[in-house]
C-alpha cells in the first residue's frame, strides 16, 4: 500500500471509534451494502464470518414473495440473538430472534426485491457476531407487489388467525419442533396506497408464561408468514402459547397443543 | 498495447457467440411422421446459452396449408421457425396452435401475426394476465435472444373438437393440470400426439401452474389414446408411451414425498436438498426443477397439515 494511504487509513481508524478494534475481515459475499449495514446492525461489536452459521435457501428465488430460508447456528453452542437479513432489500432486516429456551435455528419465508446476499448473524455470549450467508438470485419485486390477501372480500375477518402444530421431541436436547402460520397481509408500505401493516413481535411461551423464543418480525416476512422453531418447554407443559402484535395494534394469540404430553389440550 | 489488441482478438475469436455474428437457434426440422416435423429443443432450463430453446414445437404440412404447433420462446425463434418451414414447403401457414400459457409456447407469436393463432380460453386469459410479466422474466433469463419480443395474445379461441385441414384430422383435446388449460393435439391421420405441456420425456416436469390431481387425470386421458409418435413438449420424442408413465411416476412421487415430509414437521427450506430417487437421475434439470416445484406446491400442502389453533 502507498505510504500516504496507509497513514490516512491509520488516522481514520484512530479518529473513528467504530474502527478502533481489529479491522473487520473482508466480506466473503463482497456486498456493496456491507459497510453500511455493519455499524447499523452490529455497532462496534466484533464480527466474524463463520461457516458454522448456515443459511439454507434456494440459489434462485422462484417466488419473490415467499423465499424459504433456514438459519442454523447450533454449531456455535450457546447463542443469545440471531438476525436474519438480506443486504439489498429495501428493509434489510427480516427478523431478530432470541432463542431463550430454544435451539438457535429458525426457518421462515420472506419477500425479496432483487438479487441479494442473504445472511444470518448469531451473537454468542462473548458478544461476537458470527455471520453466515449465501447469494440469492431473484427476478425480484417481492416487496413492492400488492399482497394476494386483498383479493378476498373478507380478508380482515381472518387477520391474526393462527395455524400451528408441535412435534414430539427427538434428539439429545429434547427440543420440540413447532411450526406456525399467522394470517396477515404483512404490507411493507412500499405499495402505493397501501400503508405499512405487519406483525412486529411474536413470543412463544411455556404454559406458565415463560418466554421460550422471542421474535422481532419485520416488513420483508412473506404474507401469511410461516415459522419453524425448536423450543424446550418445561416437562409438564401441555401446550405452548403464542402471543404477538402488529404495528397497528392488532393482537395475535394462540395455544399450540403438545399432544404427546398427558392431559394435553385436545 | 499491441499485445492487448492481440489478446482481445483472441478472446473474440474464442467466444463462439461473438465469432458467429448474430444469435441463431440453427433450427432444423426433423421429420417424425408423414407431413410432420418437429424442432427438437434442449432438455435444459432457459439459459443465455440456449436462448430459451427448450421446447419441441412442430408443424404439419396439409393441402390446406401448414399447421404450426407452438411458436417458441422469442420473436427470433418464431422467425427462424418460419424460415425453416419454408425450406420444407412453399405452402402458406394456415393456423397456429398454442398449447398453454408458459412463455416458451407462444413468445414467437409475433412472427405469425398475419395468421390466426388459436388457444384454449384459459390459455388466452392466462396470457392476458401474466404474459407481460413472463416476457420480462424471459428477457432476464436469456437476454439478447429476446430482442424485439413482445407478448401477442392468441387471436382465436378453440375448444375440444375435431378439425380437418386437407387430409389431416386433428383432435383438439382440452386438458388441465400442468396449467389451468393445456391443449393436446392428436393427428388422427398419422397417429402423432402433440401432448402439450402435460407430458415430459427425460426432462423434469415444470409445475408453476400445476394441480397434480388434475394433471394425473390428464395423463390417464392421453394414455388411453392410439398413438404412433408422442411429441412431449419438452424432452425426447418417443414411439411409445413411456414418457406418460415417467411423468406420472415423477408427479406421484413429488406429491407424496412433500406430503410425507410436511406431516413429519419439515420446513420448506429443508426440502430443497432432499434426496431424489435414483430412477429419476436421467431427467434433465432435475434438482433445479425439483426446487421450483417445492416452491410451487409446498405452501398448500403445508397449510393442510397445520390445524387452526385460535
Amino acid at each position: 500500500m502507498n505510504r500516504h494511504l496507509a497513514a490516512a487509513a491509520l488516522l481514520a481508524a484512530l479518529s473513528n471509534p467504530a474502527l478502533a478494534g481489529p479491522p473487520d475481515p473482508a466480506d466473503p459475499l463482497a456486498s456493496v451494502m456491507w459497510d453500511v449495514l455493519r455499524p447499523e446492525l452490529f455497532g462496534t461489536a466484533p464480527v466474524q464470518f463463520d461457516d458454522r452459521v448456515t443459511v439454507t435457501a434456494p440459489d434462485n428465488a422462484e417466488n419473490a414473495a415467499a423465499v424459504p430460508v433456514m438459519a442454523d447456528a447450533t454449531a456455535l453452542g450457546a447463542v443469545e440473538e440471531m438476525v436474519l437479513f438480506a443486504d439489498l432489500n429495501p428493509f434489510p432486516v427480516i427478523l431478530r430472534f432470541q432463542p431463550l429456551a430454544a435451539r438457535p435455528v429458525i426457518a421462515t419465508r420472506f419477500k425479496v426485491q432483487q438479487a441479494t446476499p442473504l445472511r444470518a448473524a448469531a451473537r454468542t455470549p462473548d458478544g461476537v457476531w458470527h455471520i453466515g450467508g449465501k447469494l440469492l438470485d431473484a427476478a425480484g419485486g417481492g416487496c413492492t407487489a400488492p399482497p394476494a390477501t386483498y383479493a378476498a372480500a373478507d380478508w380482515a375477518d381472518h387477520v391474526g388467525e393462527v395455524q400451528g402444530r408441535a412435534w414430539a421431541p427427538v434428539g439429545e436436547d429434547k427440543a420440540t419442533r413447532v411450526r406456525f402460520l399467522v394470517r396477515h397481509p404483512m404490507d411493507t408500505g412500499l405499495v402505493a396506497g397501501i400503508p405499512a401493516y405487519f406483525i412486529e413481535a411474536l413470543t412463544l411461551r411455556d404454559a406458565d408464561g415463560r418466554a421460550l423464543a422471542r421474535l422481532q418480525t419485520a416488513e420483508p416476512l412473506s404474507e401469511n408468514p410461516v415459522f419453524t422453531l425448536e423450543v424446550q418447554p418445561g416437562a409438564g407443559a401441555r401446550s405452548l402459547t403464542l402471543d404477538g402484535r402488529d404495528n397497528q395494534g392488532g393482537e395475535v394469540k394462540a395455544a399450540i397443543p403438545l399432544p404427546w404430553v398427558q392431559g394435553a389440550l385436545p | 498495447m499491441r499485445a492487448l489488441v492481440a489478446l482481445l482478438l483472441l478472446i473474440i475469436s474464442a467466444a463462439p457467440g461473438w465469432a458467429a455474428g448474430p444469435l441463431s437457434y440453427h433450427l432444423k426440422p426433423v421429420a417424425i411422421a408423414p407431413d410432420t416435423w418437429v424442432f427438437e429443443g434442449t432438455r435444459e432450463h432457459f439459459t443465455r446459452g440456449n436462448g430459451g430453446n427448450i421446447l419441441n414445437p412442430g408443424f404439419i404440412v396439409t393441402d390446406d396449408g401448414v399447421i404450426v404447433i407452438q411458436t417458441g420462446p422469442s420473436r427470433r425463434f418464431g422467425e427462424e421457425m418460419r424460415a425453416a418451414i419454408a425450406t420444407v414447403t412453399d405452402k402458406p401457414i394456415r393456423k397456429v396452435f398454442v398449447s398453454n400459457l408458459h412463455p416458451d409456447y407462444w413468445l414467437g407469436n409475433r412472427a405469425f401475426a398475419d395468421v390466426p393463432i388459436a388457444a384454449l380460453p384459459g390459455t388466452i386469459e392466462g396470457i392476458k394476465t401474466e404474459g407481460q410479466g413472463m416476457t420480462e422474466n424471459m428477457y432476464r433469463l436469456v437476454g439478447d435472444w429476446m430482442r424485439g419480443t413482445e407478448p401477442l395474445v392468441p387471436t382465436e379461441t378453440v375448444y375440444g373438437s375435431t378439425v380437418v385441414f386437407g387430409a389431416h384430422r386433428l383432435r383438439l383435446i382440452p386438458l388441465e393440470g400442468h396449467t389451468a388449460a393445456d391443449l393436446a393435439i392428436l393427428d388422427e391421420t398419422t397417429g402423432v400426439l402433440f401432448a402439450g405441456g402435460v407430458v415430459f420425456s427425460d426432462r423434469t416436469p415444470t409445475t408453476p401452474h400445476a394441480d397434480i390431481g388434475q394433471w394425473l387425470e390428464a395423463l390417464d386421458a392421453l394414455d388411453a389414446l392410439e398413438v404412433t409418435v408422442l411429441v412431449p413438449n419438452h424432452g425426447r420424442i418417443r414411439t411409445d408411451k413411456a414418457a406418460i408413465a415417467q411423468t406420472r411416476d415423477w408427479l406421484s412421487w413429488l406429491d407424496r414425498s412433500l406430503r410425507e415430509r410436511a406431516e413429519a414437521g419439515a420446513d420448506m427450506a429443508e426440502l430443497l436438498d432432499a434426496p431424489i430417487p435414483e430412477r429419476f437421475a436421467g431427467m434433465g434439470v432435475l434438482r433445479e426443477e425439483y426446487r421450483r416445484s417445492v416452491s410451487h406446491l409446498w405452501p398448500r400442502i403445508e397449510k393442510a397439515v397445520l390445524p387452526r389453533v385460535n
